[in-house]
């Protein structure tokens, strides 16, 4: 305790108006700074505990496994040799979740351009606000709204798609119901819409003015001032958006599990169904799982959670250093 | 902001005829490149009687709009394309081709590319907001006929999968308590999370603090599931409870709430801690009785958006609370049930009148989520902190 509070006080004695030569610190001032720093350590213990408790359960499912846990395309946790592996679930998660990036990048970089540059100031703020609230529509009724209304709009698209580009094999398709890949990635790309939007928003908004009526002063038009200011200013702003957003799509359970139809193996066409993702899988299989099952869903788990904490890290880093460098 | 764009780009052709002779209209086409200077300096030739550069008329937009819709649905209907999808699809290709491919003919390369971006914008807009809104519309048109009184006081106890009835009374109660005791749990601690990294936190720990908050905010809500699962169910042996899922709840809502009330706590000025120190009171007592009062509108819109939003999950309520069809009042013990997974379990079933069920939870939820936040923005509103401006 004495060695946190020589810690802390003299950068705060340098900040507050606080004369230094007071130095008996108050009883109620050491409680309250004490545990408000011990809410702080609590967040990094949850982490730290997230990760041991995920990897001694993932320990005991690995090392029981019969096959490769890289590897094997099954997931016959419940066998008694167990047998399983992620390599399908790792296909689908990231085919899924790079999918929807592909999708609602642009797209959300066009609405926030919109909201910040193009709409009338009234419909702007409205729109920034309707945004938001999107963002806390719940994935199980995204999920239920793909599954009873997105996948059969799907089929007629999906055959277009084979019509044309089916020779490549990516868009092949058979006219069974659209619970596929394909379909999991549009309906995650209108989730992740609304989170790469408000972030691009803001990076948006702060570009600095005088750039942009120097460019209008030259005569450029509005997107010659959005491509000669707005977007150099904003790239990294995009960039660790659309991170946030690959994040969320990574992890999103519900409205994989209701609109794909899982099977275990690797399809090459990403409009037929079959695959899975980490999340979806361990949402499916754990009513059904033995005490092996769980723990191999638990190692599963693990996986998506450094995938996950990979990505954000990344995002945030980013994001961290755009701040540093621009104020 | 607008304004000043049409402005200028109105303003530019005739600030460049007014000046004497070429070097002005040079000026005039400020892209800089070759290709620009040489069309002005030809089209002066051309007509030197017009000081304005050709522009499309003002309804040229809302025509090509109404001109790429008809394309769109006559291709539709002629093709025998099933999906209004395609509609869509070609109807807006065709706008974003016809925009530049008039602008091009009529006012320049140049505008052309705007147009084009400018198109291109109003197309992703009108693209995102489709499926939104749809999704809003099918839930209220399929939702609000299944949800009544009876609906809303009854729980699904005996009820069969393909019968008809049943309520959700279990499933509402369940979500009340489980976002409760999440909120229990994780309101103080990230309350004086925020505290600390305003207030007190410098150095390394402060950043590293920061950048897992950051980090945690992104943890896939299934993963906190199984953390608990295996901590709390798995090695301490307890059972499903509402309580196991209200833990993992709090782990995904504190890092929402250390988020938002460190943004409100930065905006409260420093002068007024200053005062407070100045007239010799304890810096615990100032955060306590300054700080945190004046930034009490924010912390609680904070507190709300996160309830809102931890409402609204079912992957740990899948893997904790586990799901049951009858009423249990007690979080503690006992499998609870919780309005996503309601509706989850219900869509599961797979039968019409689950169906009808499911959407009508979804509406319910989805009132519930946005009547927490309609309310946040309200205090929002009514308690924006007051800043130095």
């Amino acid at each position: 305790m004495p060695a946190i509070q020589t810690d802390s006080s003299p950068p705060g004695g340098g900040l507050e108006p606080e004369p230094r030569r007071t130095s008996a610190v108050r009883p109620g001032d050491r409680i309250f700074s004490g545990l408000s720093k011990g809410a702080g350590i609590t967040l990094l213990v949850i982490m730290a505990a997230i990760a041991v408790f995920l990897s001694i359960r993932a320990a005991v499912a690995i090392e029981a496994n019969d096959g490769n846990f890289l590897t094997t395309f099954e997931w016959d946790a419940n066998a008694s040799p167990p047998y399983f592996g992620i390599a399908v679930l790792l296909f689908g998660t990231v085919v899924s979740s790079v999918i929807a990036m592909v999708l609602a990048v642009p797209v959300a970089v066009g609405i926030a351009l919109f909201i910040s540059h193009y709409a009338p100031r009234r419909v702007a703020g409205i729109l920034g606000y309707v945004v938001d609230l999107l963002a806390a529509v719940p994935s199980i009724i995204y999920g239920l709204w793909g599954a009873l209304f997105l996948v059969p709009q799907m089929t007629g698209l999906y055959s277009w798609l084979d019509q044309f580009l089916g020779w490549t094999g990516v868009f092949a398709y058979d006219n069974t119901p659209a619970r596929s890949l394909m379909t999991v990635g549009i309906l995650l790309a209108i989730m992740i819409l609304p989170i790469i939007t408000s972030v691009t928003r803001e990076i948006f908004k702060q570009t600095p003015k005088a750039h942009e009526e120097a460019a209008l002063a030259l005569g450029a038009t509005r997107w010659e001032v959005i491509r000669m200011t707005v977007l150099p200013f904003g790239r990294s702003g995009v960039i660790s958006a659309s991170m946030l957003g690959l994040g969320r799509a990574l992890g999103e359970t519900m409205a994989v599990a209701t609109v794909l139809s899982p099977a275990f193996l690797i399809n090459i066409s990403l409009l037929e169904s079959g695959g899975g993702t980490f999340a979806q899988n361990i949402a499916s299989q754990f009513k059904e799982a033995g005490s092996m099952g769980r723990d191999a869903l638990i190692a599963s788990g693990l996986v998506l959670f450094l995938l996950t904490l990979l990505v954000n890290g990344a995002a945030r880093l980013i994001i961290a250093r755009r701040k540093e460098f621009t104020s | 902001m607008s304004d000043t764009v049409k402005d200028l780009n109105g303003r530019t052709p005739a600030t460049a005829a007014t000046g004497k002779d070429g070097a002005a209209a040079d000026g005039g086409s400020p892209g800089g490149e070759g290709r620009n200077g040489k069309r002005s300096g030809s089209t002066r030739v051309l007509r030197p009687a017009t000081l304005k550069q050709p522009r499309l008329p003002r309804w040229a937009p809302a025509a090509l709009v109404a001109g790429s819709l008809g394309v769109g649905v006559l291709t539709g209907v002629l093709g025998g394309l099933e999906s209004r999808l395609q509609w869509g699809l070609i109807a807006a290709l065709v706008f974003v081709a016809a925009t530049f491919a008039v602008t091009t003919i009529v006012e320049g390369r140049r505008q052309a590319t705007d147009r084009l971006a400018a198109s291109l914008v109003w197309t992703s807009f009108v693209v995102a907001i489709l499926p939104l809104a749809s999704l809003l519309w099918e839930t209220i048109a399929r939702g609000i006929p299944g949800v009544s009184w009876y609906f809303l006081t009854h729980s699904m106890n005996g009820v069969l999968s393909w019968q008809e009835g049943g309520g959700i009374y279990h499933a509402l109660l369940g979500t009340v308590q489980q976002v409760l005791l999440a909120s229990v749990i994780a309101i103080p601690i990230g309350l004086l999370t925020a505290v600390y990294l305003v207030e007190y936190g410098r150095g390394r720990l402060a950043k590293t603090i920061t950048f897992f908050v950051d980090v945690m905010t992104g943890i896939p809500s299934i993963v906190a599931g199984l953390f608990v699962l295996s901590m709390w169910i798995m090695m301490l042996g307890f059972g499903y409870s509402g309580f196991a899922g209200a833990l993992a709840l709090s782990i995904l809502m504190m890092p929402i709430v250390v988020r938002s009330t460190e943004e409100m706590l930065k905006l409260v000025p420093g002068e007024l801690r200053e005062a407070s120190l100045a007239l010799g009171v304890p810096k615990w007592r100032t955060i306590l009785k300054v700080v945190l009062p004046t930034a009490i509108g924010g912390i609680t819109t904070g507190v709300m958006l996160a309830l809102a939003r931890i409402a609204g999950e079912t992957a740990p309520i899948i893997l904790l609370v586990f799901g049951s069809n009858m009423i249990n009042s007690n979080p503690f013990e006992g499998a609870q049930s919780s309005l996503p997974l309601f509706v989850y379990e219900q869509w599961a079933f797979g039968t019409e009148s689950a169906y009808d069920r499911a959407w009508a939870a979804a509406l319910v939820l989805i009132a519930f989520i946005m009547i927490l936040n309609l309310v946040a923005r309200g205090i929002a509103r009514w308690k924006a902190p007051k800043t130095g401006r």
